[in-house]
């Protein structure tokens, strides 16, 4: 029994009055790919927030297994210490791919900065990573010194999942990575990040509004709803033998087409 | 306790010495000495209205009030010569409040404000370079956010201004920035050394006399201690390197200086003349001659 990557315990934070997450725990073990769906409002990309340490909790903890094998508190690490397994063992891919990326520098400098910031100094290095990685995520190698400003929706999240992975971390976070798409896109970007994800053995928790997206790219489900866990399983369990009234209602919604 | 600060009219003027209060310019000293402790460290400081517009150097002028003496000797330079509306309005400003002697001569001067220059002419242990800094925040057109610049200036996080190299090279092929080159102080603080040239970088590093930044609009004063290492940001494969020019100034035929270019005509006629107007007529005087002179 190996230790998890991630341990969650009674994560909660309020709004005012509105509990946006109310006591969540989870654990997350290295490789596994987490899916928290749930409706809007639901206190989702909350939880993702607080995980990344980005909005303090009211309550709860998270801890994370360092690559040294320690598991540490984030909560109690440096700010420094924090910032640093922020931009080397963590990525973040946003839903709003502007607050993902600089969208003045071009592709190969968004790919290139967390090289950058963990000090390497040599150009043509530099240069020759992000041309593999803008290769691995399907972006055209002619299209490195283009600023996302000229880069399609689904080209921009390609971008960003380059950025992150540049420097081969072991947890991603994803908010949605396909939402604002159009369906042939997203499809396209789900294979890649299927490919990468099973290729590199990341552990991942994506949030989703969107059952498909769980179903194909996770391994377990976290169901929320008004800021707690109504429901979690293995994704094939929760989707086709729902057992909450509420994942019940989410799972007979989608869409055939 | 506080020592009494007492204000002295110079002349009549119906002003304190060197204009400032002496109140304002021990928190100026203050400042200064903060800044020196901790180089490259941008030292936030209550900046004072100066008769004066923004952007005509009111940060480098309250630092010279808060330093200058009554046997300093003032030399003021704008891009590098002594002569410009620039110059010699600030170098009168300090004649009419303190009464100081001013001078041309870089080697003869205590105190030297400059925008722009670093002169030419090697400077020496107990003079003063201050410098007039429009933008201090190396970081800020990568990253606007006050609050996080200062957040990456505490935790020593450099690579955005890498970033800032690399657009270059990706651009140009080469490092283009050829002012404001971001420097790395004492292998902690990367400053922006000002609107220099980058051709002035190397004269910063290990430099016999005290270089203080005073940006007025921005309130904020830093400084390079003497003999201080200063290294200009580079790739390993993109190493830094200044300007060079194909011909010597035209006038005095000084190799190795920073030049300007001069039209002479609407025919496309020019010459190239040294941008440090004192090192040129030092030359001349010592006998030098260019190809146009």
């Amino acid at each position: 029994m190996t230790e998890p990557l991630l341990t969650v315990d009674g994560l909660t934070k309020s709004y005012g009055r509105r509990r946006a997450c109310d006591r969540i725990g989870f654990t997350l073990d290295p490789g596994e790919v987490l899916a928290v769906v749930g409706e809007s409002g639901s206190g989702k990309s909350t939880l993702l927030s607080l995980v990344a340490g980005e909005v303090a909790a009211d309550a709860g903890s998270v801890a994370y297994r360092m690559r040294d094998g320690a598991t540490r508190d984030l909560a109690a690490l440096s700010a420094a210490e924090r910032r640093a397994l922020m931009r080397t063992d963590w990525g973040f891919v946003r839903q709003d791919s502007t607050q993902g990326l600089r969208m003045a520098v071009s592709a190969g400098g968004n790919v290139g900065e967390r090289l950058m910031g963990i000090g390497e100094r040599h150009y043509g290095r530099i240069r020759a990573t992000a041309l593999d990685w803008l290769a691995r995520v399907e972006i055209a190698p002619d299209r490195i010194d283009d600023p996302p400003t000229r880069f399609s929706g689904g080209m921009r999240q390609r971008l960003q999942i380059a950025r992150n992975l540049v420097t081969a971390p072991r947890l991603v976070l994803m908010d949605e990575p396909t939402s604002g798409l159009d369906v042939s896109v997203q499809a396209r970007l789900l294979d890649t990040i299927r490919g990468l994800v099973a290729e590199l053995g990341l552990a991942v928790i994506i949030v989703t509004h969107d059952l498909a997206v769980a179903r194909l790219l996770s391994h377990r489900v976290l169901v929320m709803r008004g800021g707690r866990v109504i429901e979690t399983g293995l994704t094939d369990q929760v989707l086709d033998d729902p057992q909450a009234a509420y994942t019940q209602l989410l799972v007979s919604s989608v869409l055939a087409a | 306790m506080n020592p009494q600060v007492t204000d002295t009219d110079t002349g009549g003027t119906g002003y304190n010495f060197a204009y400032l209060d002496e109140g304002t310019k021990r928190m100026i000293r203050r400042a200064i000495l903060k800044a020196i402790a901790i180089p490259g460290y941008q030292v936030p400081f209550a900046a004072r209205e100066m008769p004066m517009p923004y952007g005509w150097g009111t940060g480098g002028v309250q630092l010279t009030a808060a330093i200058l003496g009554a046997s300093d000797v003032l030399k003021v330079i704008d891009q590098g010569a002594d002569d410009t509306t620039n110059a010699v309005s600030i170098r009168r400003f300090f004649t009419a409040t303190a009464g100081v002697a001013t001078t041309t001569r870089t080697a003869r001067a205590t105190v030297i404000q400059t925008r722009h220059r670093i002169p030419e002419a090697p400077l020496a242990e107990g003079q003063v370079l201050v410098y007039q800094v429009p933008i201090p925040e190396p970081l800020r057109f990568l990253e606007p956010r006050e609050t996080e610049t200062r957040e990456l200036h505490a935790l020593g996080e450099y690579g955005l201004m890498h970033v800032k190299l690399y657009e270059d090279i990706a651009r140009h092929g080469h490092i283009a920035t050829t002012y404001a080159y971001p420097v790395e102080v004492a292998g902690r603080y990367v400053m922006d050394p000002s609107p220099t040239p980058k051709f002035d970088n190397p004269k910063m590093d290990d430099c016999p006399a005290l270089q203080l930044f005073g940006a007025g609009r921005e309130k904020r004063i830093y400084a390079i201690p003497p003999y201080t290492r200063v290294r200009s940001l580079d790739f390993e494969d993109h190493p830094f390197r200044v300007q060079s020019f194909a011909h010597p100034c035209a006038l005095c035929g000084a190799q190795g200086v920073y030049l300007d270019e001069v039209v002479l005509d609407d025919a496309g006629g020019r010459m190239f003349v040294c941008s440090d107007t004192d090192h040129c007529e030092t030359r001349r005087a010592d006998g030098h001659t260019g190809e146009a002179a």
